[in-house]
């Protein structure tokens, strides 16, 4: 290989030379995200390695699925049956007014709701900065992924796609300080802001004036008025309002729904009208995934 | 061309798996900087090998492995590079608990540099003082390290 410097360089000169390149990235990724492409592309290079840490931890998960009794087994697929029988009755409820609600959105000349695609993926156990709120997930742009996805669980909003790569992505959570998320109380619709804390059980609900109605125990939702998370998706519940009578707002804390900490099943979500033109051309296929786990789902129309 | 030079990038990308390991919230901020002893290894052991090239490109995959801003890892990884190419005579001769002295205060001018750029951009951790846990146990862990590489390095006959 040809060497970028000939031996005459100084050593001082070759280092004032890699501290400016560093400095020209960092301003050119923090001011204007030029460099999106070149993350992703190194994020594909460094994939591999991702995979292999997370090995140990599934290499786990699979002992421990193989050396569990039978008894416990027949135990869970029955707790699991007898779920799956609750939310089944559920379900049918759920069809009736949802057909009733879409015969009165006809009836009021609105438009119908359509049903959000979503894919399942897992977090790989990796540590990122242990100052930032991120997460790793094992799907990245060859399954449709982009920058700005919502990330949910079975829970709740957990947060959302910041930086893609072929294989994985990388996701801010709700808690991250940097996060904020359109919300709005769901018992009376007061639309407000929930910033993240950096702690993972902690949000803050910005501007909510002194004489609103705030209550412990009220459910926030998604608002949707970002434009990026689908409206009315549960994110937090309130469990602190202090009113301070000296400051023009209400010190309002919430704790998010989603297992920010626990879950390893996510689910990415493409919510209605976003890339659609991506959709298509994925199509419902994405589940050629090189580990199998990728199932793509679609609610019934 | 020594044939055996993959040793080096191949002890980096191992360093990178290391600084990815995941860990309990207590016991991350304490998990040393690995890529950049790796590279401070190298800095001092092979200089004319292990340049400030291959040192920039490990400190800006560490970036892009922990999200960090593309840059910030590099430009702490160069600057102590830099400076154990320019004393790699002097250290190497150094007994090594000196020697771990010297790369734990290398390593909180890198947390420094890094803690500088992050509150620049807006990203200004909550605990600061957390940042320095990593360089001081860093102390403990050099000499671990310098032995294996040391061994690594000879049995591979890497020059």
């Amino acid at each position: 290989m040809q060497p970028l410097f000939q031996q005459g360089t100084g050593p001082l000169l070759r280092t004032l030379f890699f501290v400016l390149l560093s400095a020209t990235l960092m301003v050119a990724d923090q001011r204007f995200n030029q460099l999106e492409q070149v993350r992703g592309f190194l994020s594909g290079a460094i994939a591999p390695l991702r995979y292999a840490v997370d090995l140990p931890a599934r290499f786990l998960g699979w002992s421990s699925d193989q050396v569990r009794s039978r008894e416990e087994l027949i135990e869970r697929v029955n707790a699991l049956e007898r779920e799956n029988l609750r939310l089944r009755a559920r379900q049918l409820k759920f069809e009736t007014i949802r057909s009733e609600n879409e015969r009165l959105r006809t009836l009021l000349d609105s438009t119908s709701e359509r049903d959000e695609r979503v894919l399942v993926a897992e977090l790989l156990s990796v540590a990122l900065d242990p100052y930032r709120q991120q997460v790793v997930v094992n799907q990245g742009e060859r399954n449709g992924v982009y920058a700005g996805q919502p990330l949910i669980d079975a829970y709740g909003v957990m947060g959302q796609i910041i930086n893609t790569g072929p294989f994985t992505a990388t996701a801010l959570l709700i808690s991250d300080p940097n996060h904020a998320l359109p919300v709005q109380i769901n018992r009376n619709g007061l639309r407000t802001i929930a910033e993240g804390t950096g702690e993972p059980d902690r949000l803050e609900l910005r501007y909510i004036p002194n004489n609103a109605d705030v209550r412990v125990g009220d459910r926030v939702v998604s608002s949707g008025l970002g434009g990026r998370f689908p409206p009315n998706y549960p994110v937090a519940t309130v469990v602190e309002v202090e009113r301070r009578p000296g400051e023009p707002f209400a010190r309002v804390i919430a704790a998010p729904q989603a297992h920010l900490d626990r879950s390893r099943e996510v689910l990415l979500v493409w919510p209605d009208g976003a890339e659609r033109g991506d959709i298509a051309a994925n199509g419902d296929a994405p589940a050629a995934d090189a580990d199998g786990t990728a199932s793509p789902t679609r609610g019934k129309p | 061309m020594n044939p055996r030079w993959w040793l080096i990038p191949l002890t980096l990308a191992v360093a990178l798996m290391l600084a990815m390991v995941p860990l309990p919230d207590a016991a991350a901020p304490f998990w040393p900087d690995w890529v950049t002893l790796v590279a401070l290894y190298w800095a001092m052991a092979l200089p004319q090998r292990f340049g400030l090239t291959l040192a920039w490109i490990a400190g800006i995959l560490l970036d892009v492995s922990q999200g960090a801003l593309l840059g910030q890892n590099a430009l702490g990884a160069v600057i102590v590079v830099a400076f154990a190419l320019r004393y790699h005579q002097r250290l190497r001769v150094a007994p090594i608990a000196q020697q771990a002295l010297i790369v734990t205060v290398l390593l909180l001018l890198k947390q420094a540099l890094v803690l500088w750029t992050s509150g620049l951009a807006g990203r200004a951790p909550q605990t600061p003082w957390l940042f320095f846990a990593a360089p001081l146990t860093a102390l403990v862990f050099w000499p671990l390290l310098y032995v294996v590489l040391r061994d690594l390095r000879r049995r591979y006959q890497v020059a």
